[in-house]
């Protein structure tokens, strides 16, 4: 397998997007040439990827490159602005994710998102996890909630810290385990892909730290993407790397590749901070 | 190359570039030095050797630290990475290089001054001409990114070894027959092991430069011809 990571990939023309060539896992979502409108402004220039199973993707890029806009295409939150339009194809398992008879409420607990800020509910920590499983219908008896709660706290890495004071304010944990509540939020839905937009920015190192490494142990679980304006942080938690500029995809591949030897010259730039 | 955005980057690769080129040239004149003491007997001369052999010691470890520094404070990716990494290799393979310079000017009193080897001895000079522009060109392809003049670095090693292959069997020829100078002959062929061995680090810097530039390796080649190594 390490061998297949570092096969050479072939060259294709700046501005083309172009795949990893050693895939070896099951792709979950596919994006084909997605434009993103936002009005007359065109926000993303007719982006292709697949993202997979096994795999954290990590999109990075400078402010206004798209990969925040083109993360919210993955679960359809580009709907909630109004003047935003998109085109193109976005399939998640094979399914068009824009196709009228998609359920958006049931996409968004397939595809669940962590933001930047932590942004718990005002309730306690229990109600923070349980709020999903119960209105999606996963559960209704208190004993099969209290086991919900229990895994995905465990999961997200905060149940050691929680587990004395279910009852206590979510809103009361600090800024690492407020995030980390967030993570256990989405993973309560038994989600498939989780988008992350940069989890880590209003973190201390240390918060930052448990974050990536829950990142790591979430692996393989989950289909992860992950926007990060942390360079760093995209060659240590993820294993594939997206470099979006001015609303393209400029380069998609293998982390190593990436951040060792990048293919275009833009992406270079990027990486080794030329961009002036 | 475009400028980093940050212009002390700049600054500490450039000064490392800068190390590298001034090692490069100390290297390939203590050999060019070494091969003019031994050539005239002069003592003197090849004590120099030995002498400035701290220099290029000493930029190696400034090399080190500086390098350590950059990637600790600058967290170097892709193409300056490389050149970090591949500074911090070369400047080792250097450093070596300096050390057969100085091996070989510290056999130049060892071998007397009399015509009985001057023969043999006239072998030498062109044969450490060659390693010593070898070593000067690989740093240079590293101060340039210059991965064509990488290559035809490493393409000159067999010329180094086809010339101690020859100098190998003069050398055993000569003590055949004048059994007296063994022992002065025995020193030459260490020094011609010595030139040999320093066309092979240029060669491996020559790698690394290729590395660094490229982002690829060359593929492996016919390692060392030096069969009579035996």
């Amino acid at each position: 397998m390490t061998a297949m990571m570092h096969e050479q990939q072939t060259l294709t023309p700046a501005g083309e997007t172009r795949m990893p060539e050693t895939k070896m896992t099951e792709t979950k979502m596919t994006a084909r040439d997605v434009k993103v409108f936002y009005g007359e402004k065109q926000a993303i220039k007719g982006v292709s990827i697949d993202v997979d199973m096994d795999n954290v993707t990590a999109f990075i890029g400078p402010s206004g490159c798209g990969k925040s806009t083109f993360l919210r295409t993955l679960n359809r939150m580009n709907d909630t602005v109004a003047s935003a339009r998109v085109e193109g194809t976005i399939t998640l398992d094979g399914e068009d994710i824009y196709a009228p008879s998609m359920d958006v409420v049931q996409l968004r607990a397939r595809v669940g998102m962590v933001f930047q800020k932590p942004n718990p509910f005002p309730k306690s920590i229990y109600e923070n996890i349980a709020y999903g499983p119960r209105i999606h219908g996963l559960a209704h008896a208190k004993a099969d909630l209290d086991v919900i709660v229990e895994k995905s706290l465990r999961r997200a890495g905060l149940w050691d810290e929680v587990k004395d004071r279910l009852h206590d304010s979510g809103t009361a944990l600090s800024g690492g385990q407020q995030q980390r509540l967030c993570i256990g939020r989405a993973i309560a839905v038994e989600p498939e892909v989780i988008l992350m937009d940069e989890p880590c920015s209003a973190l201390d190192p240390i918060a930052t730290a448990k974050i990536e490494e829950l990142i790591h142990e979430l692996r393989g679980r989950y289909a992860i993407v992950i926007v990060t304006h942390n360079m760093q942080q995209a060659a240590r938690v993820s294993q594939r790397t997206a470099f979006f500029h001015l609303g393209e995809l400029v380069e998609y591949g293998v982390t190593s590749d990436i951040f060792t030897n990048p293919r275009q010259e833009r992406t270079k730039d990027y990486i080794t901070g030329r961009y002036g | 190359m475009a400028e980093h955005t940050i212009k002390a980057f700049d600054q500490e690769m450039d000064k490392l570039r800068g190390l590298i080129a001034e090692m490069g040239g100390r290297a390939e004149s203590a050999i060019e030095k070494a091969m003019l003491a031994l050539q005239r007997h002069d003592k003197v001369l090849a004590a120099e050797v030995v002498a400035e052999d701290k220099r290029i010691d000493a930029i190696e470890a400034e090399v080190e630290k500086l390098a350590i520094e950059i990637i600790a404070l600058r967290a170097p990716m892709a193409n300056d990475l490389r050149d970090v990494i591949a500074a911090l290799k070369i400047v080792g393979v250097v450093e070596r290089i300096g050390d057969y310079a100085k091996n070989i000017a510290k056999r130049v009193p060892l071998i007397a001054a009399n015509q009985r080897t001057q023969e043999p001895i006239a072998l030498l000079p062109s044969m450490g001409q060659v390693a010593g522009e070898m070593v000067q060109d690989a740093l240079n392809a590293f101060a340039a990114r210059d991965a064509d003049l990488a290559v035809a670095v490493v393409e000159r090693d067999t010329v180094v070894d086809d010339f101690y292959n020859s100098v190998f069997r003069t050398l055993v020829t000569f003590m055949v027959e004048n059994p007296k100078t063994i022992s002065e002959c025995a020193h030459l062929l260490f020094i011609a092991k010595n030139i040999e061995r320093i066309g092979d680090h240029a060669t491996n810097v020559a790698e690394m430069v290729y590395y660094a530039a490229t982002g690829q390796t060359l593929p492996d080649r016919e390692r060392g011809g030096a069969a009579a190594e035996g």
